[in-house]
């Protein structure tokens, strides 16, 4: 047997987009995630990187079913999940948890910390050896809150705190992946390195998964082995952390690269995009990306580059572009902001 | 010597509320000069907003209490009537905050909103004010500005929208710039199209700009001078290459090495600052920074938690720390540059 725990296959999401003046009908779809294939392997970290609005947290919810897709597959050991039904869902439900960006929000104000922990483990009439209690004290022991926080409530915590609340909870059914969408987005630097090295932790120690989404690309190169890269609705590269990084193909990952302010300062090959992204309602034909790419030619625009390994990378970086980038960081400057030209 | 462009001295900001008077800035002093960046940094609630919102003059007297020196191109702004600053407001001094939706009204078109405010300040007529709004989000960079300036907030995506709240912030040529996470909503690609753009009309214009983050690879970006603030007060300040290079403040040290960055080993664990934020209402007595700190051993935790330590040199690279200069650097270089 592989070591494959998900495996998806083209994995649509469209989402209606209604209209019409008296009979509210479909008029439009948004392509919100448009045929991804992307594998997470047990233990292993998967990071997804990409702009606000290209279909990240979509393909967590997917990956989590907790949305149906429209098309593809979904694959959790081997059992295709993609239309099961809530009670086939039942047994997966405890080994994919969710922890989710705004850790207040997904946290209920009225109960207690003891209590959310808890919850999980009475939905799903998990009874472990100890008693529940004691579960929930040591899992709040195992992300570094204080036992006798039990009865405390959210508001009684720090952001960083409630994010490990957040954590409690999902690692209390002793999950194979958790599914983590920008989980220290909100978080203040220090408290992020904290939550960080918690969640590493556990991926160590633990032999937990993670399809770890975020928009900060040094976060994501810190905590996952393999990343992907998408942008509006597909997945444009995918490699190991070292040869994405330091050996980008895609025109659009060297853009997310060079934009990422670096503290050392140092100069870096600028390229700045023209323009915003695209609608996803209507997706530019081709090379979703040609409409913003300095590289583009006719041919991006009739046929859609397949998402493959390039001569010279290596096995599993694949790149989804008709005329990739040199394997580099570092050339010219590429300026492509319309403000900038005047 | 020259008078700074700006000048803010013992700058003191008390709030009164039910639980007690929150002291969110103790005593901080910064200059900024005609034509360059002063980056403001620290975590969440060490009083960055609190300290810009002061220099605007947009604190409620009723439970703020503020002291010290505000001086701005000459004019102390702390003792400052109302109508003066609202008059400075908008002109003189501008700001741009991190939400542009909160800031943009949703009812009138962006054209009329940039508009509006120049003939505020000028007594502009319509037509030269809505010429002037053109011309605005052409400088910006926003696409076919001409259609554009009859459109509302919604009908621009995030990035355009902090681009026209920058064409509103800039509409009448101030001379001071504070802009409050301009870029934290944002994408990458776009922050790095906004932080160009605010760096190009620093250029044409000489404007002064305050530029308050969090993140550290923005400040070495787009600022000349960086300020470190912790509980309200400056731990440390200096050039970018300076603060960032050869950091001295433990706070600072501990900014630096939770931060995950693009090049750095992704062997190292991050180290982020132990404990929690200090509390406002009773802070830490002597150093602030003394609960969270690894380095009272080396600098004598008497002092540390005995007396507040004074930001020192008064000029040029310094920092509010007991350790010796000779500690600091032999510190830094020993455990603090191999995280980085
Ligand atoms: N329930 C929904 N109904 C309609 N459209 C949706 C729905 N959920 C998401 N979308 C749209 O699908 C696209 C992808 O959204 P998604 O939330 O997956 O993006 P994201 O990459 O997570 O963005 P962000 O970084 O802002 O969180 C967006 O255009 C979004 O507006
Ligand atoms: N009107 C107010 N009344 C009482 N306390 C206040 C008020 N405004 C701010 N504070 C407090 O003053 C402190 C400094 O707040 P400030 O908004 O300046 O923080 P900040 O550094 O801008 O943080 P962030 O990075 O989260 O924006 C905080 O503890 C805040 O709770
Ligand atoms: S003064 Fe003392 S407690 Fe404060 S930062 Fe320096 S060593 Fe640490
Ligand atoms: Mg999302
Ligand atoms: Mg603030």
């Amino acid at each position: 047997m592989s070591d494959e725990l998900l495996e998806m296959s083209g994995l649509t999401k469209h989402f209606p987009v209604m209209g019409g003046l008296i009979l509210k009908r479909q008029i439009a779809k948004v392509h919100a995630v448009d045929g991804i294939d992307l594998t997470v392997r047990a233990g292993e970290s998967v990071g997804l990187v990409g702009e606000s609005g290209c279909g990240k947290s979509t393909t967590g919810r997917l990956a989590a079913r907790l949305l149906e897709p429209t098309a593809g597959a979904i694959r959790y050991r081997g059992q295709d999940i993609a239309h099961a039904t809530r009670r086939e869902l039942k047994p997966i439900r405890s080994e994919i948890q969710m922890i989710f960006q705004d850790p207040y929000s997904s946290l209920n104000p009225r109960q207690t910390v003891g209590s959310i922990i808890r919850g999980p483990m009475e939905i799903h009439d998990i009874r472990p050896p100890g008693g529940r209690d004691a579960r929930v004290r040591e899992l709040l022991e195992t992300v570094g809150l204080n036992p006798e926080h039990y009865n405390r409530f959210p508001h009684e915590f720090s952001g960083g705190q409630r994010q490990r609340v957040g954590v409690a909870r999902a690692l209390a059914l002793e999950p194979k992946l958790i599914i983590a969408d920008e989980p220290v987005s909100a978080l203040d630097v220090s408290i992020q390195a904290q939550v960080i090295n918690l969640l590493q932790g556990l991926q160590r120690e633990l032999g937990i998964a993670f399809l770890f989404i975020a928009h900060d690309l040094a976060v994501v190169r810190h905590f996952s082995q393999r990343v992907a890269v998408m942008y509006l609705g597909k997945i444009v590269e995918v490699a190991d952390r070292r040869s994405l990084y330091e050996r980008p193909r895609h025109p659009y990952t060297h853009a997310l690269l060079s934009a990422v302010p670096d503290a050392d300062g140092s100069a870096r090959e600028r390229i700045r995009l023209a323009g915003d992204v695209p609608s996803p309602i209507q997706p530019p034909s081709g090379c979703r990306f040609r409409t913003r790419c300095w590289k583009a030619q006719d041919r991006c625009a009739t046929d859609e580059p397949p998402l493959t390994r390039l001569d010279g990378d290596l096995d599993g970086h694949l790149t989804a572009c008709h005329f990739p980038e040199e394997p580099t960081t570092t050339g010219h400057d590429v300026i492509l902001d319309p403000a900038l030209q005047t | 010597m020259t008078i700074p462009f700006l000048s803010v001295r013992d700058l003191t900001v008390d709030f009164d509320t039910e639980d007690g008077v929150v002291h969110a800035v103790d005593g901080l002093s910064f200059d900024v000069e005609k034509g360059t960046t002063l980056g403001i940094v620290g975590e969440s609630g060490s009083g960055k907003s609190v300290t810009n919102l002061a220099v605007l003059g947009l604190h409620d007297p009723a439970y703020t209490k503020i002291s010290g020196e505000i001086v701005l191109d000459g004019r102390e702004l702390t003792t400052a009537p109302r109508r003066e600053l609202e008059r400075l407001r908008g002109n003189k001094v501008a700001m741009i905050f991190q939400d542009p939706l909160t800031s943009l009204s949703p009812y009138h078109s962006v054209g009329r909103q940039i508009s509006e405010t120049y003939r505020r300040h000028t007594g502009a007529s319509r037509g030269e004010a809505r010429g002037r709004a053109v011309e605005m989000l052409r400088r910006v960079g926003i696409p076919h500005p001409v259609s554009r300036v009859d459109d509302y907030p919604h009908q621009f995506s995030g990035g355009m929208r902090q681009r026209v709240m920058i064409a509103m912030a800039l509409v009448c040529d101030p001379d001071l710039l504070i802009a409050d996470e301009p870029t934290t909503a944002l994408d990458v690609t776009v922050q790095a199209q906004i932080l160009d753009l605010l760096k190009e009309l620093q250029e044409q214009t000489g404007t002064a700009i305050i530029l308050i983050t969090h993140d550290l690879g923005v400040v070495a970006n787009a600022a000349q001078e960086v300020l470190v603030m912790y509980a309200g007060r400056a731990v440390e300040r200096g050039t970018v290459r300076e603060v960032l290079g050869t950091p001295r403040h433990p706070y600072t040290w501990g900014l630096l090495s939770s931060m995950p960055r693009l090049r750095s080993s992704v062997d190292v664990p991050l180290v982020p600052v132990r404990g929690t934020p200090p509390s406002l209402i009773h802070v830490p007595p002597g150093c602030p920074f003394h609960p969270r700190c690894d380095y009272q051993a080396q600098a004598g935790p008497d002092l540390c938690v005995g007396d507040r330590p004074e930001l020192s040199p008064h000029r040029g690279h310094g920092d509010a720390c007991y350790l010796t200069p000779a500690h600091k650097r032999e510190i830094f270089a020993d455990q603090i540059k191999e995280r980085l």
